[in-house]
């Protein structure tokens, strides 16, 4: 949308192990972030995409397996940009 | 490497406040803001109400960004397909010094900032603080940034650096970290044309409206809004984190079916899509609080968990600035004295205890609890609505039943305790009387 840019930055802020989230059965990931980044597969392991993150932080809140997301601040100057709508 | 007497970490209302009065201290303050700009990282679904800037920039209603001063406020009661609205107004608020205007934070947090940098503070931006520096007795003197040879070093430390503060957590200032006290906030933004705003909300030229909604979320403890802009529309809605993560039901799913409500349809129908985005809001209040200070280092804003969402009141950019710039005051007043350990920043606590800050976290520190208890959220609506829908049906030739009465009879008819209903009466009196 307009008013969201999001300069993407070349490494992610936010990394999943995979190998965690397949024993996940809560996927209150999938369904609380709001700009729905995270994806079931049907391996039972989950894809993300970090690019269009709002950096709200609400991942690794509702994530109940230690270390599984691990979520920081992207870098400087990177990451969502709000503007006036 | 850089020396300043205080490094303000955030350009938020906290931040840019908090190094205000830093820098008309005549302190060197660096103000460290990860976005590309001041506001750029932040949102928020609702006013700032201005009372707290007359001090820090007088007459700021003559210069301050805003969309709309609000002087419509609607508290609304909603079921599936009843609503009940307690519908205030008053033109007092439409006229100088006003009460609350609906801003963009992008252009808010910018004009604010820009204050602080008038006034001699030195604005980092696209610097993202990765970890706090200490010296050798271990206290806070500085920040690493992620730029090369970014360490940034201050006397105090003021960590502004929002709800998820990083910083304040890596001081162990955080006793209840996690998703208990957190609300995730999503909005959508619309656009209308400002004459078919100002017409569906009963508004003419700056005037604005409010609604704060609850009973609209379902299962998930939360609320909704809808602010007016100039010629757009916020609406939104404020989820309980735990209880969404486990409702199986996402965000954009409540904003959509708070929009087909019958009550708010018509208010929203048409507007196109400019914006949506979220950021999450501490609301755990009072007790959920972090410790405020530390050696070396302050916490204000969302970063100490200072928004008030109290049901009936919801602000935080106020008690942002207000925290902020009492914590430049206390850190002003500590680098005068030599001593910026946790003993010589005290008096940003006692400052804030005596404020509107603490103060009416304090009073109203069962409110959280009040509101998101699932008969604050979903009975007590269904009661008042029902009970107004009872009142003014007419069932001729049956004769009226009293108020009295029929309250009685929708609190028998629902699942509610007249045990639990009461304990909730006398701790909304305890709370809001």
């Amino acid at each position: 949308m307009a008013t969201v840019d999001f300069r993407v930055a070349e490494t992610a802020h936010i990394t999943v192990d995979g190998d965690q989230c397949r024993g996940c059965t809560t996927r209150a990931c999938v369904t609380a972030c709001p700009a729905d980044l995270f994806v079931p597969t049907s391996d039972g392991g989950i894809l993300f995409n970090y690019e269009q993150c709002f950096e709200c932080g609400t991942c690794y809140l509702v994530c109940n397996t230690e270390g599984a997301i691990t979520w920081r601040y992207p870098e400087g100057g990177f990451g969502v940009v709000f503007r006036r709508a | 490497m850089p020396e300043f007497d205080a490094v303000v970490v955030g350009a938020g209302p906290a931040g840019s406040a908090a190094a205000l009065v830093l820098a008309r201290a005549g302190r060197s303050v660096a103000l460290v803001e990860r976005g590309p700009f001041p506001g750029a990282k932040n949102m928020y679904g609702g006013v700032v109400y201005g009372r707290i800037l007359d001090a820090l920039v007088p007459q700021w209603w003559e210069e301050v960004p805003f969309e709309r001063w609000v002087t419509r406020r609607a508290t609304m009661v909603l079921t599936g397909t009843q609503s009940l609205t307690i519908d205030f107004r008053t033109q007092s608020w439409g006229t100088p010094p006003y009460n609350g205007c609906t801003t963009f934070r992008s252009e808010f947090d910018h004009w604010l900032a820009g204050k602080a940098v008038d006034a001699g503070a030195t604005l980092i931006t696209s610097t993202t603080a990765t970890s706090l520096l200490r010296d050798g007795r271990g206290h806070i003197a500085g920040v690493r940034t992620d730029r090369d040879d970014g360490d940034l070093n201050g006397r105090v430390v003021i960590a502004c650096d929002g709800v998820n503060s990083f910083l304040a957590k890596e001081a162990g200032l955080y006793h209840h970290p996690g998703a208990e006290h957190v609300t995730l906030g999503a909005k959508e933004v619309l656009a209308l044309p400002r004459e078919e705003i100002e017409r569906r909300f009963g508004l003419t030229g700056d005037e604005g409206a409010d609604f704060e909604i609850i009973g609209c979320t379902g299962d998930v403890p939360g609320g909704g809004f809808v602010y007016t802009n100039r010629d757009t529309v916020a609406v939104g809605v404020v989820l309980h984190l735990p209880a969404l993560a486990a409702s199986r039901k996402r965000p954009e799913q409540f904003i959509a079916d708070l929009k087909a409500h019958p009550s708010i349809a018509p208010l929203l129908s048409g507007g196109e899509l400019k914006e949506y985005s979220a950021h999450l809001i501490p609301e755990g209040g009072y007790d959920a609080m972090p410790e405020l200070v530390t050696d070396g280092m302050l916490v204000a804003g969302d970063a100490a968990g200072l928004c008030l969402a109290a049901g009936i009141w919801l602000e935080g950019v106020n008690f942002a600035i207000g925290s902020g710039a009492a914590a430049g005051r206390a850190a002003a007043a500590a680098l005068r004295r030599g001593d910026t350990s946790a003993g010589g920043l005290a008096q940003y606590r006692r400052d804030l205890e005596r404020s509107f800050v603490l103060k009416d976290h304090k009073k109203l520190r069962r409110a959280p609890g009040f509101v998101l208890n699932p008969r604050t959220q979903q009975a007590y609506p269904k009661m008042a609505c029902d009970l107004v829908e009872q009142l003014f049906t007419v069932r001729n030739p049956e004769p009226k039943a009293g108020g009295l009465r029929a309250a009685w009879r929708e609190l028998r008819r629902s699942d509610v305790r007249v045990r639990d209903a009461a304990r909730d009466a006398w701790t909304a009196l305890r709370t809001y009387g």
